[in-house]
């Protein structure tokens, strides 16, 4: 099967039903896309396909097909992953950082969506991605910093 | 936890007891070997916790771990304001086990919780860095022939102003750590702070914002396979059969794995894993508890609340008091609780060669390399611990539960091997926060309570954990907050009765001051509600000898606008603020809730202001950030969360029915700090506890109802309940 994984292409013999969080994770080794509860409640897993936010822990690897996977290594190359990751760093919004990837790829694709979100679409696009540590004030004020910039 | 500076301090003066032993020892072994007295042959190494290479990179090593609460920011500011370096010239590295050098001065072992790192580490590590710096700044003027006194430093080099000459630390680092350690150097005046107090960027978050940092679920080594596992759904039951040939016909599957008390799949890759354990056909014995269920775990434990209990502090002649007059009675009670951290837990291991490799992220490497050398009948020093950033704490890391079994399955593995725990296994599997039965009962007399009775029923974790910290019957954890209540009420009795369940229990965000605060502080309101009083002028009438505590609250009153109505809000018409002040850890705050309730008893919490006063800070973003992070823990606790047994079994298993939180759910939070010089205070654990019994207050003032059994119970405050 041929993956295009942050640009670049990638052969893995793997089966159909196997979720891309695995794949990625387990088979190509990019770790920083996270596993977090393996039933699309957390959102630890996202990653972006064709630009979309998608939580791979549930997307089975045969469903991708020829669309790009972008994931929290690769983010920082789109402009608005780029915007994101500098206001996470602006405001510290990270603490632990477990959830952040699967934060950071939801904003990214909020804000490359929608320029300038208000609170009800921060709200509608992050519900998905827990955070243990608490740090959902940053992460609003994150985007919104993001969204300034 | 207990051992904060401050008890330990009034312990150690009371004199006496094991515990003030032991802390002794503890508070001075540290520094003793951080001076260095023999320094390592490379002649680079300063002390445990500094090395400077010739190419002048300083690498810091850290006691405390990095779980998200900064303390290896917080650490190495302290650090490199004394070593005088650029925080982005040093590299940082978790301690190894490593008790002479590590072991916390405020929780005797090596580990890193309780809100103690500050407290305990900060004093230490400046003294470490100011050691270090004479010592090159000596060797500096030794090479020069000038007075040390002459020299100064700045970002890692030493210059002589009069003759204009400049060196940098790594060229001075060989000569300069072959000096003995002068003793007592001079730390630096806080006026002259460049990084203490200041809100500097955190070194780990560049690594974690672009999916570089490894935790230790992360990890991945040459040859590595993946398992995951089941151990008997019913607590403390075995594995009765295994049909494993299902399992092995899955593609990837590599081998099955059955100990007596859990089962595990080795395969490929963790999905392998997973679909092999699902193909198992497991047939579990299980055991005595299989009858337990939560209403006996509840009852049992209201039975055990009867007393009477241990005295853990006594103040005048509270039972005398209370036999008659104005008096008020009332129970509150805590469920058990999951850490829940967002990294499960996990962790990797290669057994081989007669010994052992841990990779893990570990609150407790000490007891992480004494369990997985346990395990397989080895010497501690067989078994090398590799410390990885950890994605979420709370507790959880203090346990070695994972470390043990994972060692145990990889023991029958060759070649290294990862084992990841479902979110399922790891809320189903692991050590709860303890339930605990808070009985209090008070008189009031003109206004005030004159006498108060607490008695604090639960299971002990220090008992366990800590035994040191366990005296005379007294879990010091669990009285914490009842032991010291900042209010002035001269006749107090505080009793503790230790009561175990078949449940584990362990520490969790908040630990003690979670039950005893949130009871203390929910009686508060009772009482003043039963009196006609304000919640905030009866709190306030008990707090003339404590300006520290009456700071926050007056604070906290006035940014909130208390006395002003909840405003309305679409999420309930039913309005209500709540007021808590806490003491512990060290610190000082005070909360207030704004909550609307609807017609079917959900509550949202729409508005949370808190004030705090923790003492000298050494990062005040960091500080906000615990406030605001500990405080959105402290509200899905009170709303939502509790780990409940039917047939042996925990009920709950994933984000679905274990509640966290969501963006869409959360208030507007503002955080307000109390500028202070005095001694530091804990702040991982504060917001947590003080945002619990604001939030029950305040669902009291809209309701008129009284919750006592926590989490919130829609039911009991559904419209015409």
């Amino acid at each position: 099967m041929d993956l295009k994984i942050n640009g670049a292409d990638h052969q893995v013999d793997v089966p159909d039903n196997m979720p891309l969080l695995w794949v990625v994770r387990d088979v190509i080794g990019l770790t920083g896309t996270k596993f977090g509860c393996g039933i699309a409640q957390c959102g630890a897993c996202t990653v972006h396909l064709d630009g979309v936010a998608v939580r791979s822990c549930q997307l089975p690897v045969g469903a991708v097909g020829g669309r790009a996977i972008t994931t929290i290594e690769g983010v920082g190359a789109t402009p608005a992953g780029a915007k994101i990751q500098k206001a996470w760093l602006d405001l510290e919004v990270i603490q632990c950082g477990y959830c952040q990837p699967g934060q950071v790829m939801s904003a990214a694709a909020l804000l490359a969506a929608n320029p300038q979100p208000d609170d009800e679409a921060i709200d509608a696009a992050m519900a998905g991605n827990l955070c243990r540590c608490g740090t959902y004030v940053r992460i609003r004020e994150g985007i919104k910093h993001a969204a300034r910039a | 936890m207990p051992l904060a500076p401050d008890l330990s301090r009034r312990a150690i003066l009371q004199g006496g007891g094991a515990l003030v032993a032991g802390l002794l020892v503890a508070i001075e072994l540290p520094w003793a070997a951080a001076r260095a007295d023999e320094p390592e042959p490379t002649g680079k190494r300063f002390n445990a916790f500094i090395h400077v290479a010739p190419d002048n990179t300083v690498t810091f090593t850290l006691p405390a771990v990095e779980m998200g609460q900064g303390a290896f920011t917080s650490q190495t500011q302290c650090l490199a304001e004394e070593l005088d370096v650029a925080l982005d010239k040093v590299m940082t590295v978790p301690a190894p086990p490593d008790q002479a050098n590590y072991g916390s001065p405020a929780l005797v072992v090596q580990a890193t919780g309780g809100s103690t790192t500050t407290m305990a580490w900060s004093g230490p590590l400046r003294k470490a860095g100011a050691t270090a710096r004479a010592m090159l700044v000596a060797a500096a003027a030794a090479r020069w022939q000038v007075d040390p006194a002459s020299l100064t430093t700045e970002n890692g080099v030493i210059t002589h102003a009069p003759s204009g000459r400049t060196i940098a630390y790594g060229a001075v680092a060989d000569a300069a750590s072959r000096l003995t350690p002068p003793k007592d150097v001079p730390l630096k005046d806080p006026a002259h702070f460049r990084l203490i107090g200041k809100p500097v960027h955190r070194i780990d978050t560049p690594d974690k914002v672009t999916g570089k940092t490894v935790y230790g679920i992360d990890v991945m080594l040459p040859g590595m396979k993946f398992a995951t596992l089941m151990a008997s759904p019913v607590l403390g039951g075995k594995v009765g059969s295994v049909d494993q040939a299902q399992a092995m016909t899955v593609p990837g599957v590599r081998q099955v794995v059955v100990l007596d008390d859990l089962v595990a799949v080795v395969a490929d890759n963790t999905w392998a894993a997973m679909q092999g354990l699902n193909a198992l056909a497991i047939e579990w014995a299980p055991g005595s508890n299989a009858g337990l269920d939560q209403a006996q775990l509840w009852a049992g434990l209201e039975k055990a609340a009867q007393g009477p209990g241990v005295t853990a502090k006594k103040e005048g002649d509270a039972p005398a008091k209370l036999k008659d007059g104005t008096l008020f009675e009332q129970s509150y009670e805590l469920p058990y609780l999951a850490h829940a951290p967002m990294e499960m837990t996990n962790c990797v291991v290669h057994v081989h060669d007669g010994g052992c490799e841990v990779w893990t992220g570990t609150q407790v490497p000490g007891f992480a390399q004494a369990g997985a050398a346990k395990a397989l009948g080895i010497p501690p020093e067989k078994v090398t611990i590799h410390n990885h950033m950890i994605g979420g704490g709370f507790g959880r890391r203090l346990e070695v539960d994972g470390v043990v079994k994972a060692t145990r399955i990889a023991a029958h593995v060759d070649g290294p091997l990862k084992v990841i725990w479902s979110r399922e296994e790891d809320i189903r599997q692991q050590l709860y926060r303890p339930l605990y039965n808070e009985h209090l009962k008070a008189r009031v007399e003109n206004g005030r309570i004159t006498a108060l009775h607490h008695r604090v029923t639960g299971g002990s974790v220090m008992a366990r954990w800590l035994p040191v910290a366990f005296t005379n019957g007294v879990d010091s954890d669990a009285v914490e907050g009842a032991v010291d209540v900042p209010y002035a009420i001269g006749n107090r009795l505080v009793e503790y009765i230790r009561h175990e369940s078949a449940v584990p229990v362990a520490f969790w965000r908040g630990v003690g001051p979670n039950g005893s605060i949130f009871s203390v502080e929910c009686f508060i309101d009772l009482i003043a509600r039963k009196t006609g009083s304000d919640p905030l002028d009866f709190r306030r009438a008990h707090l003339e000898k404590n300006p520290r505590a009456l700071g926050v609250l007056n604070l906290v009153a006035e940014k909130a606008g208390w006395g002003t109505p909840a405003p309305p809000s679409p999420h309930g018409a039913r309005r209500g603020r709540g007021i808590a002040l806490m003491n512990a850890f060290g610190s000082f705050l005070a909360a207030i809730a704004d909550v609307a309730v609807n017609d079917t008893g959900d509550v949202r919490v729409t508005r949370l202001v808190i004030a705090a006063d923790v003492g000298q800070v050494v990062n005040p973003d960091t500080l906000e950030a615990q406030i605001q992070g500990g405080a959105t823990f402290g509200l899905s606790t009170v709303l939502f969360d509790k780990i409940t047994f039917a047939g042996g079994k925990v009920e709950q298993g994933n984000f679905n029915d274990y509640r966290i939180l969501r963006i869409d759910e959360m208030p507007v939070i503002e955080a307000h700090v109390v500028p202070s010089k005095e001694n530091m205070g804990g702040i991982g654990e504060p917001g947590t506890v003080v945002t619990q019994p604001a939030v029950a207050n305040a669902v009291y003032a809209a309701t008129g109802v009284q919750l006592t059994r926590m989490p919130i119970d829609r039911a009991l405050i559904a419209k015409g309940a």
